[in-house]
């Protein structure tokens, strides 16, 4: 992973010292609350339903053992609520609980005390006191961690493919360029009021894993037949209320050039973008309805930043070679432990085939350890288990951890002599389900459990899946399916690039849930980046699981053999699962009677 | 450069005798310079209707660096103490701060960070050219 610099880690300091004198001159009144919004947003402070909410980032994903230690820390000391505030949060959560329609799945508990892996490779703190938020910035910066920019109307961190550098269908590692790019747009003079959040994600890899398709701006890398690296520029896709698929706007632009390019297309989104409406403010609302005039003026832009202002960003070899030295591959050594487990039991095999891949290096797999298991919130790691993960880390992938896109976390550096003894140790953490890309490894926001933008709660229905669908043999036999649930149109469970998408919706204050079929985040298994269709009115909490079910058996009593659930859907049309979806529904019973006390 | 920061009462109107321009956020700077409107401008006022409204960092810069606006730049309407490093290093030279805002807050903000990554109007190169130099 990046090994931060003495300015880099100067930088952290200074930035963790800004916000304690915001936040200090906030609480003396000098600053109103509307004046610190953006600046404490900048720093990943949300203020959620109950608590402040802290974004974390993790560039790239790579977390350091250290780090995953620091991380343990604050779930533990600082992630903890005040009695009275809990108190006060469960009788809220309880009141909504009571107002559903009908007999109602059991409400996920309101649990503390853990971070919280997010699909950008964020991790999510949700009840340090904001007294305490300057403290617990500190420390992150004593680790080399931060805040910056994982929210606000600004360049957020950027993202990558969890597996570069370290992929077998790697073209170019574009940790480099995203480095270079984050520390470009860090505190960025010109760019940090923009009409709305803009997001960067990279992929090096032949196949995208990395949903570029769905990002503001999408680089994909490419190698020319020359040999020369370049990148596919992507602008306009997102997903929230218009889901839209990203415009190329460039099919090869040399890697010299990114900082220049990236800079015209923000500076034609700064000037141009619209700001009456926080709906209609994204960058792709602007591709859309401008079209060519949007990519002519980006390119007019681009011109004028390299034939009148002397392009000083163009990237130089010497900075490239630099900041590619400081992704450094650490030392690298079997663990040797004794492992006791049957190697040629299904268990252990069906674990080599869903969590394990191959590795560029010789020798090496890279490991997904699953967070999505019976008991928890999708991605979530309690201050036990991040201690523990700092450890395997240690002693299985030479203190380096990845989150993924996917809310789970991968060991980078395992040697295939220790996957056994890591398989023990995994499995002993609950960590091993061997569930990789399968159904019940759905990305989930926290929705209205704790967060305030959300319509409707996420994690019980998460619970209810991952409680239906344990049978192995069963999970098995439907195959790869990507299952994605938002707990509102802000997308960030990523419905809309689900093979099935679930998304929460408000309607009277009580909580229903559209379905959505046929999405697509572009990985080769799911092709080009799609969003899905809706099937139909919206579902009450108690019959989206049915309704999984439902979509499950019409996709079983149709498929051909050996068919994946998405490529069914494509080849038979929605309309037999639509059907099947919408013949799950409850009795009218249910929610008459609901009506009636009313 | 140094950024000349007015506290919003001690502004007074009348005396400055210099030529002021003033240019609404969503003006086109482009046709503005083509036209000759810049020519023998001594201060741009630039416009920040609400704090969170960012177009003007982009037009100061772009005045600058591709305009070549030699003036004053001064920003104006609802400048806030923590924007105001961003104003300065996009181009803006001096600042009216909105009502009620306290100066001497916003000087020591200018002390804060000993660098920056990317290059700016004052210093056009970013760190890793100024590193190599």
């Amino acid at each position: 992973m990046y090994q931060y610099t003495s300015f880099d880690k100067q930088f952290v300091k200074l930035r963790a010292e800004q916000f304690r004198d915001q936040i200090e001159r906030w609480q003396r009144g000098e600053l109103t609350d509307e004046q610190l919004l953006p600046l404490r947003l900048q720093n990943g402070w949300y203020i959620q339903r109950y608590a402040p909410m802290a974004r974390i980032a993790v560039p790239y994903g790579e977390i350091s053992s250290t780090q995953l230690r620091t991380l343990a820390h604050i779930a533990r000391e600082y992630d903890q609520p005040a009695p009275e505030l809990l108190a006060h949060a469960q009788a809220t959560q309880d009141a909504l609980q009571d107002a559903q329609p009908g007999t109602t799945l059991p409400a996920a508990p309101l649990r503390y005390g853990y971070g919280h892996f997010t699909t950008r490779t964020n991790v999510q703190f949700n009840w340090i006191p904001i007294t305490r938020a300057a403290d617990v910035m500190d420390l992150l910066a004593s680790v080399s961690m931060h805040g910056i920019q994982t929210s606000g109307n600004d360049i957020r961190n950027i993202t990558c493919d969890a597996l570069e550098g370290i992929a077998e269908d790697s073209i170019v590692d574009t940790r480099p360029f995203a480095e270079i790019t984050r520390q470009w747009s860090s505190l960025h003079p010109e760019f940090s009021y923009l009409p709305r959040k803009f997001k960067i994600a990279f992929n090096g890899a032949e196949e995208d894993r990395a949903a570029t398709g769905w990002y503001d701006i999408g680089l994909q890398a490419r190698r020319a037949e020359d040999g020369s690296i370049g990148f596919t520029v992507k602008v306009g896709g997102g997903m929230g209320r218009t889901p839209i698929i990203g415009s190329v706007v460039r099919e090869f632009l040399p890697w010299d050039q990114l900082l220049n390019y990236i800079e015209a297309v923000v500076r034609t989104y700064n000037s141009y973008g619209r700001r009456d409406n926080k709906w209609k403010a994204r960058i792709k609302i602007l591709v859309k309805s401008e079209g060519q005039n949007f990519i002519d003026a980006v390119e007019k832009e681009y011109k004028d930043i390299v034939e009148l202002d002397g392009a000083p960003h163009t990237i130089t070899q010497a900075e490239l070679d630099r900041v590619t030295a400081n992704f450094v591959v650490p030392a690298l050594q079997a663990a040797n432990l004794p492992s006791k487990v049957n190697t040629q039991g299904q268990l252990y095999q069906r674990w080599l085939q869903q969590n394990v891949r191959g590795h560029r290096l010789p020798g090496l797999k890279t490991v997904t350890l699953s967070f999505k298991r019976p008991g928890f919130a999708t991605g979530d790691a309690d201050a036990a288990t991040l201690e523990a993960l700092a450890q395997l880390a240690e002693q299985f992938s030479a203190a380096e951890a990845r989150l993924t896109h996917e809310q789970n976390l991968m060991l980078p550096w395992v040697h295939e002599s220790d996957l056994p003894a890591l398989y023990d140790a995994a499995r002993a953490l609950g960590l091993a389900q061997p569930n990789i890309g399968l159904l019940t490894d759905m990305i989930i926001c926290p929705g209205g459990d704790f967060c305030s933008l959300a319509n409707a709660r996420s994690l019980h229905i998460g619970a209810a899946v991952t409680e239906r669908y344990q049978d192995l043999d069963e999970l098995f036999d439907l195959g790869p399916i990507d299952l994605h649930m938002s707990g509102c149109i802000n997308s960030c469970g990523h419905h809309h690039s689900g093979h099935i998408g679930i998304l929460g919706v408000d309607k009277d204050g009580k909580e229903w849930y559209q379905i959505t079929l046929g999405g697509s985040d572009g990985t080769t298994l799911s092709g080009p980046a799609i969003g899905g269709k809706v099937v139909g009115p919206s579902f009450t909490a108690a019959e989206v699981p049915d309704v999984i079910e439902a979509l499950l058996a019409t996709f079983r009593a149709l498929r051909k053999p050996g068919e994946l659930f998405i490529d069914a859907l494509r080849r038979i049309g929605h309309e037999p699962f639509k059907q099947a979806a919408n013949a799950a529904r409850h009795p009218k019973a249910d929610q008459e009677a609901l009506a009636e006390q009313d | 450069m140094t950024m000349k920061i007015i506290a919003a009462g001690a502004l007074t109107t009348g005396a400055e005798a210099e030529k002021t321009l003033q240019i609404p956020n969503d003006a086109d700077l482009a046709d503005l310079a083509a036209s000759g409107a810049l020519k023998g401008v001594q201060r741009i006022e630039l416009q920040f209707p609400k704090f969170t409204d960012g177009r003007a960092y982009s037009q100061a810069l772009l005045l600058r660096r591709r305009y070549q606006f030699a003036g004053d730049i001064r920003a104006t309407g609802d400048v806030l103490i923590d924007q105001l490093v961003h104003m300065h290093r996009s181009g803006f030279s001096s600042a009216v701060l909105a009502e009620g805002v306290d100066a001497a807050a916003a000087e020591r903000q200018f002390a804060r960070f000993g660098g920056f990554y990317q290059g700016d109007v004052n210093e056009p190169r970013p760190l890793f050219a100024r590193e190599a130099a």
